[in-house]
């Protein structure tokens, strides 16, 4: 991001909160997710003068205010901002930062804080934020003094963006809001005790090189490293140059193109069949920017152990956490993949890949033509998705909740565009859809934007429908409605003797509730009204709630159990 | 996998707040910290941690990348005790009228190699430095003999056996880069 600050301002004797205003927009920041409160009212005193500059959104709880913030920084590559006042705005963001910490999802979030002088005394809204916050953030750092505030700000944009993306909290006392001071703009170059890139060794990259040479069955796993270090083309690049076939973790979708032919699909629990019996087949495992999360590999002790493992990662503790790599290969994978490209042979592997073919029927046949194709009975989530998906020409940006509706749209929809996946993979937060797709959307005004969302997610930020209202905000709802909680539904019924505990719900008329809202709405219960209203929906760039009402128990398959063998695939 | 006393060595910038993320780094790992120092180091505002603690390698290897990950860290390494010269300080406080009673005093002094810090008619502050299994063997001792009113026994202190400098090296580098950045 391009400072926005001519270089000429000179501002003599300023507030803390305009010294912010002014080093956002060095940090060129465009727009800001909020909510207002009694810590952080300079702060939005000084964004009076700033609105024209700086697009601040209100949303309608500060939860919302981190997820919008999330989408806008996943669909943009930039960081995302956020400003809630102390106390209890600041622990409504702790979802948020903990999802982007999962997710390395680049934010900065300034909290309200009430006067140096009261700290520590229980004053009113006071909340220890740089503490509660302290293993859930990559930095989070009080501002007691305004002074510190150019200073702060630039570390935090520098920290929140390089190396491994994450989230940054800035708490910022009302005393250091309101203290004068001359304006120099700031800027962070280097912080001595944290080096965000490390130089690749010559010594691994031979190394790997030498295994993908000799592989017979080589199996790339492609994570959101990609997409986060803009390596789409360099990853292709490698692919292709060893013919090597790739499967993709859930925050790496869309960093290959769904029709990509050597990209072989979804990994993990309710990956794709072939992807995970290749994982146990495959004689090199070449792992880029993905961290071998437990919904990826099942059971450790018998994952990939015939394999050697390549894992390229840019964080150096990700390196034998979970799995025990051959070669470790630290940095950017944008810069790692064509040296490890530049040493590899031309190959091809056309048993090998030939060989995930029988995989790919099998799952068709049991699974996915069912999910898809099915005529008669209950609309089925796979088949919205999909629908949607075609009906968007495959290029909208695909944003989803968490639970079935997720797993569904992660497997059904379909990618011609990279950075058009945003999800919550590593947290797995219910209501971070409504918010994280009015960030997509303001981050991509000229894409379309498609939420997918089951009818309990949808509640649990269902009060951001006001902030799609208060800007006219385009986004895509498709409410994939079971009236169950579905994902835990489908455990109670697969390991729980179908003891239905809590997971019923009895809904409201949610097209009443987003009328009321302004927004367009229609529900459907049958495949010709799905279509119809589908055209509808996309028939233009405003927003629209879709409510699909879906089988009601409905299954995500195939899946491996939580804990088993990535293999041990249940397929009906 | 086998448990062992690991030595962790950490270098951080000098900001608040930098035990707690230390520390919550071996709580989610449910380690222990046995002993735990921490003091300015030989560069100024460079703050140096010394923290001892029982796990197997996997895991201390673990927790230090952990550790070595956080923003305001400059370096943090593990080492096993051969890798070291440690030391720790105990302090012991006696009744002096017991302490009388023993038949030689100097002869418990020269045996533990102790330093009287304090001597009054009511009590005596003996001092002795050594390894941990040294300080305890003391401790013990008079117990069973004297009795002890009052005992603290600081952390570890230590220093690497290896004939290179890297952290010493480590930091030239950045301080290099850090003045031709800034
Ligand atoms: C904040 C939060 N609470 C609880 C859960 C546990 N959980 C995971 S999926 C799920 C059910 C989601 O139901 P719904 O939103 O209707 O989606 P569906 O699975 O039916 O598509 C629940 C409760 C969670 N992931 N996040
Ligand atoms: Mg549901």
């Amino acid at each position: 991001m391009k400072s926005r600050l001519s270089g000429t301002e000179n501002f003599k004797n300023i507030t803390g909160s305009e010294a912010l205003m002014l080093s956002l927009l060095n940090e060129g920041v465009e727009t800001i997710f909020g909510y207002p409160g009694g810590a952080i009212m300079p702060v939005y005193d000084a964004l009076y003068d700033y609105q024209e500059q700086l697009n601040h959104i209100l949303v309608r709880h500060e939860q919302g205010a981190t997820h919008a913030a999330q989408g806008f920084a996943r669909v943009t590559g930039e960081v995302g901002v956020c400003i809630v006042t102390s106390g209890p705005g600041a622990t409504n963001a702790i979802t948020g930062i903990g999802d982007a910490m999962m997710d390395s999802t680049p934010l900065v979030v300034i909290c309200g804080q009430v006067g140096a002088s009261l700290l520590g005394t229980d004053a009113f809204q006071e909340i220890d934020v740089v503490d509660v916050t302290a293993p859930i953030t990559k930095w989070s750092y009080q501002i007691r003094r305004a002074e510190d505030v150019t200073w702060a700000v630039a570390r935090a944009f520098y920290i929140a963006k390089n190396g491994r993306p994450g989230p940054v909290v800035l708490d910022f006392a009302k005393n250091a809001q309101v203290g004068k001071i001359d304006f120099q703009p700031s800027e962070c170059k280097f912080i001595r005790s944290y080096q965000p890139v490390l130089e690749p060794e010559s010594t691994k990259i031979a190394e790997a090189a030498a295994l993908i040479n000799s592989a017979k069955k080589p199996f790339a796993l492609v994570g959101q490293g990609v997409t986060l270090g803009k390596a789409e083309n360099e990853l292709r690049a490698f692919l292709e140059k060893a013919d090597i076939p790739a499967g993709w973790t859930l925050l790496g979708e869309s960093a290959m193109p769904t029709d990509y032919p050597l990209n072989k699909g979804m990994l993990g629990m309710h990956g794709n069949i072939a992807t995970n019996i290749k994982t146990n087949e495959c004689d090199v495992l070449i792992a880029i920017g993905m961290r071998f999360d437990d919904r990826v590999t099942g059971n450790l002790a018998t994952y990939a152990r015939q394999a050697k493992i390549i894992h390229l990662d840019i964080d150096p503790s990700e390196f034998n956490k979970n799995v025990k790599t051959d070669v470790a290969i630290l940095g950017n994978v944008k810069e790692t993949l064509p040296l490890l490209t530049e040493m590899l042979q031309p190959n091809t592997h056309a048993d090998w890949l030939a060989s995930f073919a029988e995989y790919e029927e099998r799952e068709y046949q049991t699974v996915t033509k069912k999910e898809l194709e099915s005529t008669d009975g209950h609309i089925k989530m796979g088949e919205v998705v999909r629908k949607v998906s075609e009906a968007a020409r495959n290029e909208a940006i695909l944003v989803t909740d968490v639970g079935q509706n997720q797993m569904m749209a992660a497997r059904y929809f379909k990618f011609t565009k990279t950075r058009s996946v945003v999800t919550s993979g590593g947290l797995g937060t219910m209501g971070f859809g409504i918010p994280a797709a009015i960030g997509a959307k303001v981050g991509a005004a000229d894409r379309t934007v498609c939420l997918f969302v089951g009818d309990g997610g949808f509640q649990m930020t269902i009060q951001e429908l006001g902030t799609i209202m208060q800007y006219g905000i385009g986004v895509k709802i498709i409410l994939l409605n079971n009236s169950y909680l579905g994902m835990v539904r489908q455990w109670q019924e697969l390991f729980w003797n179908k003891r239905y505990s809590s997971t019923p719900m009895t809904n409201p008329d949610f097209c009443g509730i987003a009328r009321a809202y302004g927004i367009k709405a229609a529900e459907v219960s049958d495949r010709v009204a799905l279509n119809t209203s589908i055209a509808e929906m996309l028939a233009d760039d405003e927003a629209f709630l879709l409510v699909v009402n879906v089988e009601p128990e409905g299954m995500v398959y195939p899946m491996t159990p939580a804990g088993e063998t990535i293999t041990n695939i249940l397929m009906e | 996998m086998e448990q062992k006393l690991y030595t962790i060595t950490i270098f951080s910038e000098n900001t608040p707040g930098l035990l707690n993320q230390i520390t919550i780094i071996f709580t989610r790992r449910q380690i222990n910290i046995e002993t735990l120092s921490v003091s300015p180091s030989a560069i100024e505002g460079i703050h140096k941690f010394t923290i001892t603690a029982f796990a197997s390698e996997d895991l201390i290897q673990k927790v230090v990348q952990q550790i070595d990950k956080r923003i305001d860290i400059l370096k943090a390494y593990y080492n096993v005790d051969e890798e070291l010269v440690h030391q720790e300080i105990a302090l012991y406080k006696i009744a002096t009228p017991e302490l009388l009673k023993l038949g030689s005093v100097e002869g418990l002094i020269r045996k533990y190699d102790i330093k009287i810090l304090e001597l009054n008619e009511t009590f005596t502050v003996f001092e002795k430095t050594g390894h941990h299994a040294e300080t305890q063997q003391l401790f013990k001792e008079l117990s069973e003999t004297v009795g002890v009113l009052q005992f603290i026994r600081s952390g570890r202190v230590a220093i690497t056996r290896s004939k290179v400098e890297r952290l010493s090296d480590m930091l030239a580098e950045i301080e290099k880069k850090c003045k031709t950045t800034s």
